[in-house]
């Protein structure tokens, strides 16, 4: 590192293959790492949802295979209640933590967000790359909980306390595993703060010249956003995570209260107050939900101009909605706790920023959909799943106006409902995002295109298979179907197995549907056509790059010069209807 | 043609979606809350029903101008660009007045809802039950006649000899008439005054008929209160993640005929 400047952080190109493509410092390739852990993460957890999925509607029915994973949890392959919850916590903790907080924000950032603004690479391309690796220690601290005597974790991915602290004596699933989760997620939190921080750094620091603020692409926005709030959230995550540790091992209590008795064991802790866990986890959980979002709504909002061939109606507004989004998301972690035990008067205080929320998230929505209006909207895998998306943020979003409501919500805490709706809107939403990007990006990131039939069809059968998935979801909930259950055996719930059964089936064919994803991306990265610099005429940095992918320093020895803002689409150029943030020309003019 | 796809896709889905709500049945499972038991309920049921109408007629109108503008501009080459009438701001304005106002108004009205069962204490003459959940059941324990719960004392919890809340009747007066059951049996219209107390890590008390619910906290007792109005039985099941045992644990609520209910309280106490 010889010279920091407003370009970035010069260090020559690294020789050899472990600097190359393992221990790099290049943004790109630390990307890359990223969607690959991402993609392992998602494979998992998937692989989890069908095995839960399967186990609900058939309990006794032994999956091949699977006392190989665990001979206990799952003796001649048929789960037990508490494997189950296993499975159920890792699902969970993979997701959000190692698929939907790292693909839309920790890979597509560290890809583009630099390329975006005209930077080399990353304000601390050092921190880059231990960001990256602390995460993959995360990783494997997590799966190692597979492993361990006493089985992985049961607590949820919400680790509610005391069933989380307490250890052993609250029942399997409780000793180590759970000890390796709170580390875990511990872990996860110190690299997504220092990735956070390079990110705003590179941000403020590295625009190339004539890149103001206003001239940043919305993707860019997003991210940005989205560090200031990881700052903060994960901030927070952290230490409650290392409390957490130390009432499973050292013995505090603070998480505990005096007189549990667990299993016949009076536990030797006084003082602690198991709602404070809640507070704690909480004021990070709800945050997260957007840190989840945020990136999808602007590389959503980034394809769909370039697929409408003209701006949106207001950048601006979806800038100013997405950081109110962010400043609302610290004014409502109570209402995941409005039947907690606290102060019901509080609920009220939560309750009302929450439909708040509502708002911006609204004006979103309208302005995707009256940017629509007019355009000449190229139909490709890309943009389908950014429409998929507009069409999925609704739906998980209308549910949210329930839930938000804490006399509502007397009855749907706790049921389907809430799946149904999370599921919605931060899996679902947020995973359109990550094909979105996929499909857009594909060609920079590897110099080859993807093949759009395969594309296509992928999206058709996806769209379908998510929304029968978990729109019934909702159905379950509103029949007051409690969730967390390993299996049905409430004379009221009985009823309710042939929906269980259309969910399993419906998840295990869209699953398989992603297959095709996978394959997509393998031969299209070996035997896709070679890519051209600039295929989808977009006008913004990423595509000024002399090549596909780019150079090591990005702009090939170059410091890129902007002259415009993000979005010149639907203009007179010499380069047809755009012109691109580089390009000196000035426009002919706007329809 | 894509366009044109997603959009007849899109408006099916969402009539499809919509389909169960309204006719309350999907594959032939009933998927609508059951018939309402308390005295509170109905005006969460409103509630509910309300703001599904709201957000009902929100997801499909997004949904139907979604695939509208789809089926008209999607796939179209080199049409003349248009921007939407009036461009950003008065989407702006609409969303601002239309979702603020409708917010505002909803959660003024369920403030009430609210209020009802959380903001007021139970009633002097309510009947005071004390609930205890474990790992994994629920047991319910009522004063006996000389209206005094005896003290809890965690370290004498003694399942195998049925003393499910460490109760010490040798020295403490009040717990020998205390009466201990498995079943929550009340009267019917007659106020309950719930007292939750957690033995060992979180669990909730559910029960969707009563449209009640509230979590036990360790170290934190609660009070709930209600009145059921309907005699039959209902199920109490725990919505909080409490171990591998958790989706087994329930137990029932018995609502039974003021008169029913003084003689179960007098064979209990024999």
């Amino acid at each position: 590192m010889s010279e920091a400047s407003a370009h970035g952080v010069h260090h020559a190109a690294p020789t050899g293959f472990v600097r190359k493509y393992v221990f790099s410092l290049d943004h790109k390739i630390i990307g890359l790492q990223y969607y690959a852990l991402a993609l392992v993460a998602v494979v998992t957890g998937m692989v989890l949802s069908w095995l839960m999925r399967i186990h609900l509607i058939a309990p006794n029915w032994p999956i091949p295979g699977l006392q190989f994973l665990s001979k206990v949890g799952a003796p001649g392959g048929v789960m037990t209640p508490e494997y189950y919850l296993s499975l159920m916590t890792m699902h969970g903790t993979l997701m959000v933590f190692f698929v939907l907080t790292n693909a839309p924000f920790a890979a597509f950032g560290n890809y583009f967000l630099p390329i975006q603004i005209g930077a080399e690479d990353m304000a601390f391309p050092r921190f880059n790359m231990m960001s990256f690796w602390t995460t993959f220690i995360a990783f494997c601290i997590l799966i190692s909980a597979f492993f361990v005597g006493d089985g992985p974790p049961l607590a949820g991915w919400t680790a509610y306390a005391p069933l989380s602290a307490v250890g052993k004596d609250s029942g399997p699933g409780e000793g180590v595993g759970q000890t390796l989760w709170a580390l875990s997620i511990f872990v996860f939190c110190i690299a997504s703060l220092l990735g956070a921080l390079n990110f705003i750094a590179t941000t403020l620091d590295l625009r190339t010249k004539g890149m103001t603020l206003a001239r940043m692409p919305i993707v860019t926005w997003a991210w940005f956003i989205t560090s200031c709030i990881s700052l903060l959230a994960f901030a927070v995550l952290m230490p409650a995570c290392l409390l957490l540790i130390l009432d499973r091992i050292g013995g505090t209590s603070f998480f505990i209260p005096s007189g549990l008795n667990v299993s016949d064991h009076l536990q030797p802790h006084e003082g602690g107050s198991p709602l404070l866990w809640q507070h704690l986890f909480w004021f990070f959980g709800h945050p997260e939900v957007y840190i989840a979002i945020l990136p999808a709504i602007g590389i959503v909002s980034h394809i769909l101009i370039n697929s409408m061939r003209k701006p949106m109606l207001s950048n601006k507004v979806i800038i100013y909605c997405m950081m109110a989004i962010g400043f609302l998301s610290y004014m409502v972690w109570g209402h995941h706790m409005f039947l907690s035990g606290m102060n019901p008067f509080s609920a009220l205080v939560f309750s009302f920023p929450t439909l708040m929320i509502t708002i911006p998230a609204t004006i979103m929505t309208l302005i995707w959909l009256g940017s629509l209006y007019g355009s000449n909207l190229r139909m490709n895998a890309a943009s389908l799943f950014c429409l998929g998306f507009i069409s999925m943020f609704v739906s998980g979003g209308v549910s949210g106006f329930f839930l938000a409501q804490p006399s509502i919500d007397i009855y749907l805490h706790a049921t389907y409902f809430v799946v149904g709706h999370f599921h919605m809107v931060m899996g679902v939403a947020a995973i359109f995002g990550i094909f979105a990007g996929t499909y857009f990006w594909f060609p920079k990131m590897t110099g080859h295109m993807m093949n759009e039939t395969l594309g296509r069809v992928h999206f058709w059968l996806t769209f379908i298979g998510t929304y029968c998935i978990f729109m019934p979801f909702h159905y379950l909930g509103l029949a007051g179907n409690v969730r967390r259950y390993s299996a049905f055996t409430d004379d009221f719930l009985v009823p309710l197995l042939p929906v269980h059964k259309f969910i399993t089936y419906s998840a295990l064919f869209t699953g398989a549907v992603q297959l095709i994803f996978l394959g997509n991306l393998i031969y299209s990265r070996l035997k896709g056509p070679q890519a051209t610099a600039n295929p989808w005429e977009a006008t913004s940095l990423e595509w000024s790059t002399p090549s596909s992918p780019p150079p090591f320093d990005n702009f090939g020895g170059q410091h890129p010069v902007v002259y415009h803002d993000p979005y010149q689409y639907g203009v007179k150029s010499s380069t047809a209807d755009y012109l691109m943030q580089t390009s000196p020309e000035r426009a002919g003019e706007t329809p | 043609m894509g366009g044109k796809i997603f959009a007849v896709l899109v408006i099916v889905i969402a009539i499809a979606s919509a389909v169960p709500i309204i006719s309350h049945t999907f594959l032939g499972a009933s998927v609508k809350p059951p018939e309402d038991i308390s005295t509170h309920g109905a005006e969460i049921d409103k509630q509910l029903d309300e703001t599904m109408v709201e957000a009902g007629l929100s997801f499909l109108a997004a949904q139907f101008v979604l695939g509208f503008f789809v089926w008209q501009f999607g796939g179209r080459k080199a049409g003349p660009l248009k921007n939407f009438p009036g461009g950003a701001k008065y989407l702006v304005l609409a969303a601002v007045l239309l979702v603020g106002a409708e917010a505002i108004a909803l959660g003024a009205l369920g403030t009430k809802a609210w209020a009802r069962v959380y903001f007021l204490p139970a009633s002097a003459d309510a009947l005071p039950i004390q609930v205890q959940a474990g790992q994994f059941a629920f047991y319910f324990r009522y004063a006996g006649p000389d209206g005094k719960f005896g003290v809890i004392h965690p370290e004498k919890i003694d399942e195998g000899n049925s003393n499910f809340f460490g109760l010490d009747p040798e020295n403490d007066i009040p717990a020998r008439d205390d009466i201990t059951s498995g079943e929550l049996v009340i009267p019917a219209n007659k106020e309950i005054h719930l007292m939750m107390h957690a033995k060992d890590v979180g669990h909730s008390f559910y029960v969707r008929e009563l449209r009640i619910q509230q979590d036990f906290v360790p170290g934190l007792d609660l009070s709930l209160h209600f009145t059921a109005t309907k005699v039959g039985k209902y199920e109490i099941v725990c919505t909080q993640l409490c171990g591998l045992g958790h989706y087994n644990m329930k137990a029932y609520l018995n609502v039974m005929s003021p008169d029913d209910f003084d003689k179960w309280l007098k064979t209990q106490s024999q």
